[in-house]
């Protein structure tokens, strides 16, 4: 294992006060309970949005805290989500009187975490509501699996919430528009090369130079399917056509096409994959009116990519489009 | 004889060793249908378990020092591991109450009450693949060992022996809950690191039941 760390132990604390000290116009960090949150902190009578999960993931969640998106983000050890302390401790700093609104990816740990905390926080005062982002299609919802998990789309989920609370919505309105965001997004990716977890300095699976794996999550967890490397374009065609199938999306819808690298994979590639994407849309009659190509939720080191769709209206629009001012995502103000 | 607090915190130093021998193997076992970190998780709450209780009152009782296991599990492991083992501790410190010594129905009381905490948490069944296959096959042994008359060491070691076959038993199952659920077919031939875990703790704690019972 060949990494820029002082000691594995180490990584989520100091990775994160590297954070801190790079954005101070932007977050404060409080280490213990560690947490990120908004620099200003909480705003009197606006809706706090917080979400976390485990580290490796950068920049989610911490990325996107600042105007328009996250009121804090509690980051896990790697891999591993928070603990209900940490969450509770963000929640009570982001309420500015109007309640916290968490943000959870559908992982049976993140789940468990903010249910507790959620409730410890309700015992504090602080009305909270969550909403679960479940947006890969690349696990069966069946009362056989733990569920949809939440991958990439928690960005639009977090963007669109977020600029709903920047706008002064209320608790339920912001939650109903985050349900909303989930509910007309779908994802799936796929891997190349697997990340290595640092206190395990392994991979968390290995693949051989010509196999690929089909339908990861972003925990390292292996997919649904491992098949032969094939040409960048095929690997698309195969991604792309659960996403279309499932919502389902067809000719006339208008789009945001979102693709994420894994952490490993360099913009060069990412760019043929969006080319594929945006050719198979034109083909189909869907409109591509929002874009977003680039490392917002990543697996480590892992190689590879995942495609977000998400059906916009002219409320998704406006909301995406309103302005924003985090660490990996600004614009607009 | 009855247990009493000097179990509990045997129990937690052999939990303690046993997990951190066994930290590699179980983020092995994790990496293979999970994410790798089920033994670092455990290993560092249980290291917080150990600096907790190296300032427990000895004249607390077995429920108060299961709550500190639990309190201390749930805000320092985080994962999975961290609500449902915290729940299974804390609901074990209420079934024992107040009381100082623990005879055989108690210890069964206890492991019940862990167990069914563990299912109202991850809401798994037994072939979910899960550490629900390593403690309901405990439960049902420490309960038959109590109904024949065993000593709670004994009952103790009945359940870790079958929570052994239990995580065993997990090896053959597709999962229907957790990480590995993702997997399909795929997770078939690899031991559930939940199950294994479980086994482990409940080794331990028959482990120590029979030294204190040597004790005296």
């Amino acid at each position: 294992m060949k990494k820029l760390i002082n000691d594995p132990k180490n990584v989520v604390d100091e990775s994160v006060e590297g954070f801190g000290l790079a954005h101070p116009d932007l977050v404060r960090v409080t280490p213990d309970p560690l947490f990120v949150a908004r620099a200003g902190g909480a705003e009197q009578g606006r809706v706090g949005i917080v979400s976390g999960g485990g580290s490796g993931h950068e920049p989610l969640h911490a990325g996107f805290v600042g105007f328009g998106m996250l009121s804090a983000a509690v980051p896990g050890p790697v891999f591993t989500s928070p603990t209900p302390d940490p969450i509770v401790a963000a929640t009570v700093a982001s309420d500015g009187g109007a309640g916290v609104l968490h943000i959870v990816k559908n992982y049976t740990g993140d789940v468990l975490n903010f249910e507790t905390a959620a409730d410890l926080a309700d015992a504090e005062g602080v009305r909270v509501v969550s909403v679960i982002v479940d947006d890969d299609v690349a696990v069966k919802d069946s009362l056989y699996t733990a569920g949809r998990r939440g991958v990439a789309g928690t960005v639009v989920v977090e963007k669109v919430a977020g600029a709903a609370a920047q706008r002064g919505d209320d608790l339920d309105e912001v939650a109903r528009i985050a349900t909303k965001a989930n509910s007309v997004t779908r994802s799936m990716g796929v891997a190349l090369a697997a990340g290595i977890v640092p206190h395990a300095g392994e991979p968390s699976f290995t693949l051989a130079e010509d196999e690929i794996e089909i339908g990861i999550g972003i925990h390292g967890e292996p997919g649904r399917e491992r098949i032969a490397l094939e040409p960048v374009d095929r690997i698309v065609d195969r991604i792309l056509a659960p996403i279309l199938e499932d919502l389902p999306f067809s000719s006339g819808d208008k789009v945001l096409l979102f693709v994420n690298g894994m952490g490993g994979t360099p913009l060069v590639e990412l760019y043929i994959v969006f080319r594929r994407a945006s050719q198979i849309f034109a083909e189909k009659g869907i409109e591509v009116t929002r874009t977003l190509v680039g490392d917002y939720v990543t697996s480590l080191e892992m190689q590879g990519a995942s495609i977000t769709v998400t059906k916009l209206d002219d409320e998704l629009t406006e909301l995406w489009d309103a302005p924003v001012e985090t660490a990996a995502l600004r614009w607009g103000r | 004889m009855n247990l009493g607090i000097s179990w509990v915190t045997a129990w937690v130093e052999d939990t303690v060793e046993v997990v951190s021998k066994n930290r590699v193997r179980l983020i092995e076992l994790d990496r293979e249908i999970g994410d790798g970190d089920h033994g670092e998780n455990l290993d560092r709450g249980f290291t917080a378990v150990k600096a907790k209780f190296a300032a427990l009152d000895p004249a607390s009782t077995p429920g108060a020092a299961l709550k500190l296991v639990a309190t201390t599990l749930i805000s320092t492991v985080g994962g999975a591991s961290g609500p449902l083992l915290g729940t299974a501790y804390l609901k074990g410190a209420q079934a024992v109450g107040d009381a100082t010594e623990l005879d055989s129905d108690a210890v069964v009381a206890l492991l019940t009450a862990a167990r069914d905490g563990v299912v109202l948490r991850g809401k798994a069944a037994v072939g979910d693949k899960t550490m629900i296959d390593a403690w309901t096959p405990a439960v049902d042994a420490a309960a038959s060992a109590a109904a024949g008359g065993a000593s709670p060491a004994a009952v103790l070691r009945a359940a870790a022996d079958a929570a052994a076959e239990g995580a065993v038993s997990t090896e053959p199952l597709v999962a229907h809950k957790g990480r590995a659920s993702y997997l399909g077919d795929r997770a078939i031939g690899h031991r559930d690191p939940g199950a294994e875990s479980s086994s482990l703790i409940l080794a331990a704690a028959a482990d120590a039941a029979e030294a204190t019972e040597g004790q005296s």
